[in-house]
């Protein structure tokens, strides 16, 4: 079914010639075969519309990394939209509430409801040492509140005695008290399967939620679920404020589209997916995994990846053999700044450095913007080639005519002039240092003496 | 089956349809609505059988067959959808097929597998209270030694059918479906089901164990199972083709009984399974109920893919 997509890709691609940056048919040409590559994969059409909106919208325009086709490209800017989409930091699950916090589990028949609450108290039970209960309030599928029993067994989690009859809402009051008279940190409810249709069942979801007051909805669904995933989603965030998505049967092989498009309506993050039947068998979301299998492309986007990483390490070297020699100069310079602002400017750049959460709030206050880095290398520009190559030939009166070619004052130019030198220092001194770790560090330096207008940095974001 | 069946059955159905997905209906409003025929009406169409489950290649070929067919311009965009109807009828039509009970064999065998969670326990149990109610007797056999709970559940399901129910103490599934064979012979039944614990078919080894199943069956009696059916979850997008292609190539499948369409999923990909492999769809689940299973009707099916009311 699915083999052939991989070559339509692969014409596409070799039809694109290779060019600067992305433009809008080549674009418009590869987003039609990611759109099939998401229809099979299952994610559901609208919002598979939105999506690749406003993936073309990033891709027009974009540089194409050199030894990369353009088709591979796009393939790699869809990718990081999808993990992007996908959700980025994981939270884990929330507890912050007067015990017992309440999980309640939510979703169609048959999606694995009571196997992953019996997999998410044994994770609490053994991992965060939480004493934990368990209830089932499944009064329709038969012998459901048995084989909740029994997983609890196996599990040696705490279950509510079963008593015949009860409805699922007194079963639920009954779970809470009990739950609170005898202290446990989490009481689990798993609920019946329903249809997102059946508005008898789902008023019942609503009121065991709003009487019980989950810190946790998980809606646990199906990996392999098709384009109804959006109708399920919508209709549980509405009735039940589903706060977290769990993924189960990612240990088949459907490409598992249904947690795009369930992220994207019910707009909560998915917290855990379900890899096997066996009660360890619960593991942490990760969306780079999911976002490669739904898009079926992890070859490309590794081969993007290595491309990026080789440009990289050729410059880096470049630039180390430089540095060594002691002949890093103002062209080099400008080189590293006109590349900073290529890569989609400060913004994007501090937002990749590792350890840099954070930075980026600290950075809105000083108002650190792409312009700055745009009046550097006007300076850089308005120099001649020996005083870009010699920064020792710069005195008063060379400093004024710079100053007045980059319509800035002198200053401004002093100040270029003293982050240089810095930077050569610590280029220097960082011969000795790894080259990645080096680069890595390029865009701290340059930032770190020139201010706009003169303003003070933030504490801890100067020069060390 | 049952006579009065498809009456209830488009009752369901028709209900199912007006509690259905605001996306949905909007989508055929916005369709239906249109007074001319134009270029959108089918393009809206097409979009519609995508978001059915159908898979993209599957209704671009069938929106493509519609367009050569050259409605534009034509007063009623209803005539388009009907016509499209008719299309995927046509495809399902040859396999629409009721399960065949040869009453010669007893007892007829009959192996339900699927993924995880399909609804195999519970269509056994109402497969046993439709034969019931033919005067046929039944039993049905706990197969599933895995599942937490999963005996109990079909001991309740021969209680509500009136099933005599066979389970053993071995973890051994072949060894059970072996031994309820011998059971089914001794009490003379004339149908015996045999259940089995869900499994995903990219597991080899849990693959195997359902292959030893059919393989020990066959020692007892070399025309077992009669019958092997698979079970699909209607909320299943395009997996079921890999599901059906690799149950079918393990187990011998023989025909497809295709459950909870009672929701507002579509279960379209069954249109595109229907042209790949020809299995025979021998029932719909439409409910969790004792008497939710419907015999599948090709047209029924095909009106409510594209959205139309059943007639
Ligand atoms: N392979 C696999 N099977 C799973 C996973 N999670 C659950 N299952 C299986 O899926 C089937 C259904 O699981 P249940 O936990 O009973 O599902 P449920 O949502 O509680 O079902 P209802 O209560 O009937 O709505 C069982 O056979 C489980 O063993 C998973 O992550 N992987
Ligand atoms: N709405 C609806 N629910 C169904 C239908 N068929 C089964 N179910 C429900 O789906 C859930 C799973 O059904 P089971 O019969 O236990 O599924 P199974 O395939 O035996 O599951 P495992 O043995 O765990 O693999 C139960 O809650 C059933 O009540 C149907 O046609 N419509
Ligand atoms: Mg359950
Ligand atoms: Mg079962």
């Amino acid at each position: 079914m699915f083999e052939g997509l991989g070559e339509k890709l692969g014409d596409v691609f070799s039809r694109l010639t290779r060019k600067g940056a992305l433009r809008e048919g080549d674009v418009d040409e590869a987003l039609r075969e990611v759109r099939v590559a998401l229809l099979e994969a299952d994610v559901a059409l609208p919002v598979v519309k939105d999506f690749l909106a406003s993936v073309r919208e990033k891709a027009v325009g974009e540089a194409v990394i050199r030894s990369v086709t353009p088709g591979q490209m796009v393939i790699k800017i869809v990718n990081d939209a999808l993990v992007e989409l996908l959700g980025g930091v994981n939270l884990g699950l929330n507890l912050n509430a007067a015990p017992p916090a309440v999980i309640m589990m939510v979703g169609l028949q048959g999606s694995g409801k009571t196997t992953s609450a019996a997999k998410i108290a044994r994770r609490l039970k053994e991992r965060d040492k939480k004493r934990v209960m368990m209830a089932s309030l499944d009064t329709q599928r038969p012998a459901a509140q048995e084989q909740l029993r029994i997983l609890g067994e196996q599990t040696g989690v705490e279950t509510l005695p079963v008593i015949a009859g009860q409805a699922a809402t007194d079963i639920a009051r009954r779970a809470l008290a009990s739950a609170r008279v005898q202290g446990y940190d989490v009481l689990i409810l798993d609920t019946a399967g329903r249809l997102a249709v059946d508005e008898e069942m789902m008023n019942e979801a609503a009121n065991i939620h709003l009487l019980s007051n989950p810190v946790e909805t998980l809606l646990v669904a199906d990996a392999m679920t098709g384009q109804d995933a959006v109708n399920v989603a919508r209709a549980f965030r509405d009735r039940v404020n589903v706060t977290g998505i769990v993924l189960t049967r990612v240990d088949g092989d459907a490409r598992g589209g249904a947690a795009l498009s369930m992220r994207a309506v019910a707009e909560v993050p998915v917290k855990l997916i379900g890899t096997g039947e066996k009660l360890e068998a619960l593991e942490d979301f990760h969306p780079d995994r999911i976002a490669s299998r739904i898009l079926g492309m992890g070859d490309v986007v590794g081969l993007v990846e290595k491309a990026a990483e080789q440009v990289d390490r050729e410059e880096a070297e470049k630039l180390a053999r430089k540095m060594k020699k002691g002949e890093f100069d103002l062209d080099d310079m400008a080189e590293q700044l006109e590349k900073l602002s290529k890569m989609g400017g400060l913004a994007a750049m501090i937002d990749m450095l590792p350890g840099a959460r954070g930075l980026q709030q600290k950075m809105k206050g000083v108002n650190l913007d792409d312009k700055m880095i745009a009046r550097q290398i006007a300076i850089i520009r308005s120099m001649t080639k020996s005083e870009r190559r010699n920064v020792k030939l710069l005195n008063g009166s060379r400093k004024r005519r710079i100053a007045q070619g980059a319509g800035m004052d002198v200053p401004d130019v002093n100040r270029l002039v003293k982050q240089f030198m810095e930077m050569s220092k610590m280029m220097k001194r960082a011969g000795k240092l790894g080259q990645s770790g080096l680069m890595r560090s390029m865009p701290g330096m340059m930032l770190g003496n020139m201010p706009p207008g003169g303003g003070r940095m933030p504490p801890g974001f100067g020069p060390r | 089956m049952s006579d009065e069946a498809p009456k209830g059955w488009l009752a369901r159905l028709g209900a199912g349809l007006k509690k259905s997905s605001a996306a949905i209906t909007g989508g055929l409003t916005r369709i239906f609505t249109h007074k001319k025929v134009d270029a959108a009406t089918i393009d809206e169409l097409e979009e519609l059988l995508i978001t059915a489950d159908l898979g993209p290649a599957t209704a671009a070929k069938l929106a493509d067959a519609i367009r050569a067919r050259r409605f534009e311009g034509e007063a009623d965009a209803n005539i388009v959808a009907e016509a499209l109807a008719g299309e995927i009828t046509k495809i399902l039509a040859p396999l629409a097929r009721p399960l065949d009970f040869d009453g010669a064999v007893k007892p007829h065998v009959v192996l339900v597998v699927g993924v995880n969670g399909s609804g195999k326990t519970t269509t056994i149990g109402k497969l046993a209270a439709e034969l019931k109610s033919r005067g046929k007797s039944v039993m049905v056999a706990a197969g599933d030694t895995f599942r937490a709970a999963a005996i109990e559940q079909l001991h309740v399901w021969a209680e509500r059918a009136g099933a005599a129910f066979f389970s053993g103490e071995s973890k051994d599934a072949a060894a059970i479906a072996f031994d309820a064979l011998a059971a089914a012979r001794a009490a003379n039944v004339d149908v015996l089901l045999v259940d089995t614990a869900g499994r995903l078919h990219n597991k080899a080894d849990l693959m195997a164990e359902l292959e030893k199943i059919e393989r020990v069956l066959k020692k007892a009696d070399a025309a077992a199972p009669h019958a092997t059916l698979l079970v699909l979850d209607a909320t299943t997008g395009q997996n079921a083709h890999a599901q059906a292609q690799t149950f079918r190539d393990i187990t011998h499948v023989t025909g497809l009984v295709v459950t909870k369409l009672d929701g507002s999923a579509k279960g379209g990909v069954v249109v595109a399974l229907a042209d790949r492999l020809g299995l025979p769809i021998h029932a719909i689940g439409v409910g969790e109920g004792i008497g939710d299973l419907r015999p599948f009707s090709a047209e029924d099916f095909a009106r409510s893919l594209v959205g139309l009311p059943a007639r």
